[in-house]
């Protein structure tokens, strides 16, 4: 963890992106409140809160996920930098985002195709047909997944026989192959046991300095160990945001030292 | 003690009606399964010296030692095949529609009500839509064509209905998966839905065809011929463009048509030979089934989710 003389100046540090009073509704009911929280570029930014806090809504407004669900509605803006586009914005093809952004799930979910398929896939729906090509990047996504050590003999098997936590490393792999600007993570262990769950976090504790990372979580341990940024959310509000060791440790408000602490969650 | 001397009475009378239930199970079971057994055997038994290799390769004769099912079966093969070729297309795009494109409103729940009742209507009604459809509106007449498509519309429901349960068993996980790395809803209806629905579709499929081979009152009512001495023309020729579509034209007959056209006769012998079809019949039907079970298990061992 950053030791205070080494921290920068919050504000000479490069953003990824920016929610800006960003509100969002499935139907009638509204779940995220005007939430304005930096994305700072390279970093880990984890989001904590009880369930139903809204972290993973918000998470997957950064991927217009929503858009796949009738009845949900994004007011406010999420800036993407470097070109400051407005990733909610109408005229930006939800496509388009998914493919600079990428994301892992909470549970494991490979497709049923072989190991190679699953790396290769996001690369063939951006036109990738040269098979050189393909095999480069996956063998490289494998290798930033650390995952591929244990399956670069049995590419063609199906992804389904690995372990949970090979599976779940196979996803990273997936996400990584076509190199995204920002990897969210949804409670990405949750499905997980503890060694499995140790071999993520050290990924991710390695990931940081390739990509910046946006990482909801369950496990306030998880957040004090892998994360920068902190983000504590409660109903649907941004309540705290800052330095994780600041927010673990002289939280400013009253509700997240209650959750730090335990009083309460 | 006394109390648990009642208890034990309690739970006497309870395992007494246990059993019961067990006995009276086991009787309805051999029930069903004594009357197949009885069926099977009688079939077997008057049909079995009929069985031989030119019961397959003769046409239907006078002489009831001499006719053979040669057309009916053809007729059976090419009818099938119309059908799949129309039902297969036609309902996986139905239920391709309905899951993923179709919005949830009163329309599709309207569609949906009707593609339910669709499924339960007489087949002779089918017919009935056939003769007055194809056969007269369209002028195809009774040929393998009119047939085929008849049987095509009797299983749509089928396979509309194994299509979309197949598409709901996708967890929406592996879905959202497939759009977060940026797929488009094409992309991941041809990617991963239609090949992870795939085992289910052809069970589906199989399950209607085998239903559809057994088919008499829809064939009869379009006006299949009973008798017929000649084969469809081959779809394939010696001269260009070597394809040839008249054998959808051509009259036709089938298995059950076959057997019912025997059934009606008054002599001993061809009763024999109506037992040795429905036993060919039986026989493909179950063929058919076995398929489907056998493609369930091979496609389905890798979704293991």
């Amino acid at each position: 963890m950053n030791d205070e003389p080494k921290r920068p100046d919050l504000a000479t540090l490069a953003k990824k992106a920016e929610a800006c009073e960003l509100n969002f509704f499935y139907g009638a009911k509204q779940a995220l409140n005007k939430i304005n929280l930096p994305i700072y570029d390279k970093r880990v930014t984890a989001l904590i809160g009880p369930s139903g806090c809204g972290k993973s809504t918000f998470l997957r407004c950064f991927n217009r996920m929503h858009d796949l669900y009738p009845g949900t509605r994004y007011e406010g803006e999420i800036r993407f930098h470097p070109d400051n586009v407005n990733l909610l914005a109408k005229e930006v093809d939800p496509i388009e985002v998914r493919m600079r952004l990428a994301m892992v799930f909470q549970k494991p979910n490979p497709f049923p195709k072989s190991i190679f398929e699953n790396v290769a896939y996001g690369l063939r729906i951006r036109g990738e047909k040269r098979r050189t090509v393909l095999m480069d990047r996956v063998e490289e996504a494998l290798k930033n997944a650390a995952l591929w050590n244990e399956v670069k003999d049995r590419l063609d098997e199906m992804a389904t026989t690995l372990s949970g936590g090979q599976q779940q490393r196979l996803c990273i792999a997936r996400a990584l192959a076509c190199d995204p600007e920002l990897l969210l993570f949804d409670e990405p262990t949750s499905a997980l046991d503890p060694i499995a769950t140790a071999s993520i976090e050290e990924l991710i504790h390695q990931l940081r300095e390739k990509v910046t990372i946006l990482i909801v979580t369950h496990n306030m341990q998880q957040a004090a160990r892998v994360s920068d940024f902190t983000a504590y959310m409660y109903l649907g509000d941004l309540i705290e945001f800052g330095w994780t060791d600041d927010v673990f440790f002289r939280p400013q408000k009253k509700k997240t030292e209650d959750y730090i602490t335990g009083r309460f969650g | 003690m006394a109390v648990a001397a009642d208890l034990r009475v309690t739970i006497a009378r309870a395992k007494r009606r246990d059993v019961m239930f067990v006995a009276l199970g086991v009787a309805a079971l051999l029930f069903a399964a004594c009357t197949f057994v009885a069926l099977f055997v009688d079939m077997i038994s008057s049909g079995w010296t009929r069985l031989n290799p030119d019961f397959f390769t003769e046409f239907g004769s006078r002489r009831a030692e001499r006719a053979g099912i040669l057309a009916a079966w053809v007729g059976s093969f090419a009818v099938m095949i119309v059908t799949a070729l129309f039902a297969v297309p036609l309902g996986v795009a139905a239920g391709i529609y309905l899951e993923e494109y179709g919005s949830r409103n009163r329309l599709t729940a309207l569609i949906e009500i009707n593609i339910n009742n669709l499924a339960g209507v007489p087949s002779i009604v089918y017919g009935l839509l056939a003769l007055g459809l194809f056969v007269h509106t369209f002028g195809l007449g009774a040929s393998v064509l009119t047939a085929g498509l008849t049987l095509s519309l009797l299983i749509l429901p089928v396979v509309i209905v194994a299509t979309r349960e197949a598409i709901r068993s996708i967890p929406g996980a592996v879905r959202e998966a497939a759009y977060a790395l940026g797929a488009t809803r094409w992309q991941m209806i041809q990617h991963h839905v239609l090949p992870y629905s795939m085992p289910g579709i052809l069970t589906g499929v199989i399950i209607g065809l085998s239903r559809a081979i057994g088919e008499t009152a829809p064939i009869i009512t379009i006006g299949a011929v009973s008798f017929i001495a000649f084969l469809p023309p081959a779809p394939l020729t010696s001269d260009p463009p070597f394809l040839s579509f008249d054998w959808l034209a051509s009259p036709f007959t089938a298995m059950p048509i076959q057997i019912f056209n025997w059934t009606s006769r008054p002599e001993e012998a061809f009763q024999a030979n109506a037992s040795a079809a429905a036993l060919v019949l039986v026989g493909m039907t179950l063929l058919m089934n076995a398929i489907a079970i056998w493609l369930r298990y091979r496609l389905r061992r890798n979704l293991n989710w």
